[in-house]
């Protein structure tokens, strides 16, 4: 009885941990695949898959990255997505953090429809915007440039932000900034010197999340940005291939790299706090 | 800020006669309330402005294009009143009704495999176990990586040439070794297109049940367990329905997610072979930005704004009274 009871226990955590283990090669094995082939030469993307160019290939070159920078001038694509991303990130911690504070703390009416409107504007479409923000900014003159794209993509940060830092300002104790008050400082003093430095987690969780938005943003770059000089990094990656015979997938493959590493980096040192932010106090 | 100026007048004012104490105390309060009221509405209008105009704006210039014509390409025609003409054109377009068709059925099947496949992973997530952290790690990565890569990355997956699907597939049958998938038919080039769609974004529905798996109290499992509840049992009986504000909640993400697709379709298929893949999202951008007809496009997105309404709605009404 005992010996069929641990038998099941045996066959049912088998079967878990190799669950495990085929969700984790799903998820990451392409990444593999794209390393792999980025690090090929175009002989060997031409001569296709297989032989000595299976899963190990049997000659690795770094030519596809140096290609990357030296022909296709990935250098400034990969800039203007930084300065972007870090632009809305800035933009978006402010905003949040300030709203965050008043729609958890100051009893202000309205506070739910207000949070329902933001969540709202979070799910607004956004093929449904590039018309009229394309009219816009073609009469400011501003199509073909990075910087209208700092403010737009706070359509992706802010709602998540703001939501979050809310709920990260409302499971801190109310005694903290009462004492404050109470010595006499006044809320802005209160949120800026006692209530800021507690809630520095929550505001790191909110730019993480704001700065993988803003990197990831094809749509909008796709519809405004004209010339491949001002293209962002993802937009850049998908004419790498274009007017071309064939398609060099090391080359695409390196931008993809690339692109990927900054983030993949700062889920793997911050996943801990990625999924926590994500979903603190969400059903509560 | 006023209102903290007169407050401690107001007490020190009050102390001595002794019993005004309270009302002092209570007139202090209130004022702090007014006070910390104000200054919060400061503090929320740069969010709500910024919102407001990033979203609002479009709205009502869509609108508003939509009873115009309202084209680039003809500079020569100007902008002028056509009624509901842009509306009757779609609702009578073939190819709208197509992409129609199409955008419902992807996001039909979209949302329920994603959120079946995330609940599994959901479940994984939330038993502890040495190896979490890896697998929470690995499933995070294609979420936060741009759609692009996961669009690239199985492109280059998918090509008979470069990718190791077909690779695979030869390994398993010769004769499957050289598929071509995107745009060689359109089954296939759907396959490509929600495989890729799925891998990127099964894992943040994973995150949104996992929040709702961890806020359902263990002392409900150690009662079942005590009643002699088999594993499927307690996961029929108590997590589904303690989680069904949680799957509500990816359901309705996952839909309009869903719904909306346009990246993946772009880079991948770029709505071919011929339109077959084109979404409604797809044929929104084509009309905008390729064709610059920002007349019919304005009665687009406005339409797409008022299906996601609805789509919403239908999920609010359908699974409330169950909550």
């Amino acid at each position: 009885m005992t010996g069929r009871l641990r038998m099941r226990v045996v066959v049912r955590e088998t079967g878990f941990y190799l669950g495990v283990l085929v969700v984790i090669a799903i998820a990451l094995f392409p990444f593999y695949w794209i390393l792999r082939t980025s690090l090929e030469s175009d002989g060997q993307v031409a001569a296709g898959v297989g032989g000595k160019n299976g899963l190990l290939p049997s000659h690795l070159t770094l030519s596809s990255y140096v290609n990357d920078f030296t022909q296709q001038h990935f250098l400034t694509p990969l800039v203007n997505s930084i300065v972007v991303a870090l632009a809305t990130t800035f933009v978006t911690i402010i905003v949040a953090t300030l709203a965050g504070y008043a729609l958890a703390r100051l009893n202000i009416r309205g506070a739910g429809a207000i949070l329902g409107f933001v969540l709202l504007a979070g799910f607004f479409p956004v093929l449904a915007m590039i018309g009229p923000l394309f009219l816009l900014l073609k009469d400011l003159g501003m199509l073909n440039s990075i910087y209208p794209l700092i403010v737009i993509y706070l359509v992706y940060t802010l709602p998540i932000s703001t939501w979050l830092l809310r709920n990260f300002f409302a499971q801190i104790p109310r005694e903290l900034e009462e004492a404050a008050l109470v010595d006499g400082a006044t809320r802005l003093q209160a949120l800026v010197k006692v209530v800021a430095p507690v809630a520095v987690p929550g505001v790191f969780t909110a730019a993480i999340l704001s700065f993988i938005l803003a990197w990831n943003d094809f749509a909008f770059a796709v519809s405004f940005l004209e010339t491949p000089s001002h293209f962002t990094a993802p937009l850049s990656i998908v004419t790498f291939g274009q007017s071309q015979f064939q398609v060099f997938y090391n080359r695409i493959d390196a931008a993809v790299v690339i692109i990927s590493v900054p983030i993949a980096a700062l889920v793997l040192i911050l996943q801990r706090r990625i999924v926590s932010g994500l979903t603190a106090g969400s059903f509560r | 800020m006023s209102g903290q100026a007169i407050a401690p007048a107001a007490a020190s004012e009050a102390a001595p006669t002794g019993g005004g104490g309270g009302t002092a105390r209570r007139a202090r309060r209130s004022s702090r309330r007014a006070a910390d009221r104000r200054l919060g509405y400061a503090l929320v209008a740069p969010a709500v402005i910024l919102l407001l105009a990033i979203t609002g704006f479009p709205l009502v210039y869509n609108l508003w294009n939509s009873f115009h014509y309202v084209n680039l390409s003809y500079a020569n025609v100007p902008q002028h009143f056509v009624g509901l003409s842009n509306y009757t054109r779609m609702f009578t377009s073939s190819s709208w009704l197509a992409s129609l068709e199409r955008t419902l059925a992807f996001t039909a099947v979209s949302a329920v495999f994603d959120t079946a496949v995330a609940l599994g992973l959901a479940l994984m997530l939330h038993r502890r176990f040495p190896g979490r952290g890896l697998l929470r790690a690995a499933i995070l990565i294609p979420w936060a990586v741009p759609t692009v890569v996961s669009a690239m990355l199985w492109q280059t997956m998918f090509d008979p040439r470069a990718g190791f699907v077909d690779y695979f597939l030869g390994i398993v049958h010769p004769s499957w070794g050289s598929l071509t998938w995107a745009g060689a038919s359109v089954l296939r080039s759907w396959v490509v297109v929600f495989i890729a769609d799925a891998w990127k974004n099964v894992p943040f529905v994973a995150i949104i049940l996992l929040a709702g798996l961890q806020v359902i109290p263990t002392e409900v499992y150690e009662a079942a367990k005590i009643d002699g509840a088999t594993a499927w049992q307690s996961f029929r009986r108590m997590t589904l329905p303690l989680l069904k504000p949680a799957i509500m909640v990816a359901l309705v993400f996952r839909t309009l997610q869903a719904f909306f697709v346009f990246d993946v379709i772009y880079i991948m298929t770029g709505g071919g072979p011929g339109t077959s893949t084109e979404t409604l999202s797809f044929l929104n951008y084509q009309t905008f930005i390729t064709n610059t007809d920002f007349g019919y496009g304005g009665a687009m997105s406005i339409v797409l704004i008022v299906m996601a309404l609805v789509i919403a709605g239908v999920y609010v009404r359908v699974l409330r009274p169950e909550l």
